[in-house]
């Protein structure tokens, strides 16, 4: 068996109740159980969280940065989804 | 050949403020550059722990023993953050630590100084993490953000660590004449290393103009070692201990510290593997790695039971 530092774990930390969970970094581990506790030492030392979710980095699919621009694109030259396109006389109340 | 028009765009993203991303097109000597200082950096952290770790067990009360242990677990995880950020540059973490162990990557020159006594401990933290502080601090307004990132995350710890450092040493700084001599004797033992770790001066480390302008490096090493010297004398004076260092003298007209020369000798002996605990860290690195293999090897068989038994479930 070749040497090993073990698969690589993708953290996500919940700061607060009621609060989505925030990419933190990752940690080297053998399973999941590991890589919760592991990632409990590394990365909410000073209470930074209350809840912790692990992925396999490997199991994580990306947009590519290339594509960026086009990939983004479509929703660039919708202004029409914003509230603030529309122009509502002054006066008009609670719109 | 490197395209010169991404080039181009890729500088002007850093002129502009902006970070580069993994996944970003990068140059060749960018992505090298950073896992050679990343990696380095991270291996300081990881044997960063050892001079302290000796003394965890002789700590003397409770409270520095808890307040050591929690140190030394942050620098693990500071060493942690760092592999993870220089992963991300396409090398991995077996690849940083072969190199760690045969001699080819470096580790930070301070860490090969032994810690003969309690108050080692207290200038480590005071003076040690305090100059890594001024360096990480302009690191972490560098171009890549990974490892951006883990500086800001890396500069908010360390604050801690300076502090209960200066608490130790002015302790001993207030106790008997023993303690009193012991503080001084460490300072004088801490002081010239610490101002040469933030790395040789400006007319002998080439090629910084390109690094700067990448914003891989953020601002000259002896810029550094001067901020780091002017807000450190007179927390000296405060408690009375002497800076080792004769030629020290204020200069009101520029408002900084002009100090006696540095023994570069001595940093480059250090740097080159010559220095008083070069080996034995080295074999406490490559002891540990050989005497965990079995217990990585174990989790990863024992990951594998597992999973084959919920399947079978
Ligand atoms: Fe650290
Ligand atoms: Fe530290």
């Amino acid at each position: 068996m070749s040497d090993t530092q073990w698969p690589l774990w993708e953290v996500f930390v919940q700061a607060n109740p009621g609060i989505p969970h925030k990419h933190v970094g990752n940690v080297h581990a053998a399973d999941a159980e590991m890589a919760i506790q592991n990632a409990r030492d590394v990365y909410t030392r000073r209470s930074e969280g209350i809840s912790i979710w692990v992925v396999p980095a490997a199991a994580i699919s990306a947009s590519s940065p290339e594509d960026q621009g086009a990939f983004f694109e479509p929703s660039n030259d919708k202004p029409y989804r914003h509230p603030t396109f529309y122009k509502i006389p002054e006066g008009v109340k609670y719109l | 050949m490197e395209d010169s028009k991404k080039i181009e765009e890729f500088e002007a993203k850093i002129a502009a403020g902006q970070k580069i991303e993994p996944k970003d097109w990068m140059p060749e000597a960018y992505r090298k550059q950073l896992i050679r200082m990343m990696s380095q950096h991270a291996h300081s952290e990881i044997v960063g722990m050892l001079p302290e770790g000796n003394w965890i067990t002789r700590a003397p009360s409770l409270r520095r023993k808890a307040i050591l242990l929690a140190k030394v677990q942050d620098e693990a995880g500071h060493g942690l953050y760092l592999y993870s950020a220089t992963e991300t540059l396409g090398i991995d973490r077996t690849e940083l630590l072969s190199q760690l162990h045969t001699g080819k990557a470096k580790y930070s020159s301070i860490f090969n100084y032994p810690t003969l006594t309690w108050a080692d401990i207290g200038a480590i933290g005071w003076l040690v993490d305090g100059a890594a502080i001024m360096n990480q601090t302009a690191l972490a307004r560098g171009s890549y953000g990974p490892y951006s990132r883990a500086m800001v995350r890396i500069c908010k710890e360390e604050s801690f660590h300076n502090r209960q450092g200066y608490e130790i040493m002015m302790h001993l700084a207030q106790g008997t004449p023993e303690q009193k001599e012991m503080a001084q004797d460490a300072l004088n033992r801490w002081w010239w290393p610490a101002i040469m770790m933030l790395g040789p001066s400006d007319d002998q480390s080439p090629n910084s103009e390109q690094l700067m302008r990448w914003k891989v490096k953020m601002e000259s090493n002896d810029a550094i070692r001067q901020r780091f010297i002017d807000r450190t004398v007179p927390q000296a004076e405060f408690i009375g201990l002497t800076i080792p260092d004769k030629d020290l003298k204020f200069d009101a007209a520029t408002g900084h510290y002009t100090h006696g020369p540095i023994n570069w000798e001595e940093f480059f002996e250090v740097i080159k593997g010559n220095g008083p605990c070069n080996a034995k860290r080295l074999k406490a690195r490559t002891d540990a790695d050989k005497k965990g293999r079995w217990v990585r090897e174990a989790a990863v068989a024992y990951a594998a039971k597992r999973e084959k038994e919920k399947l079978i479930a």
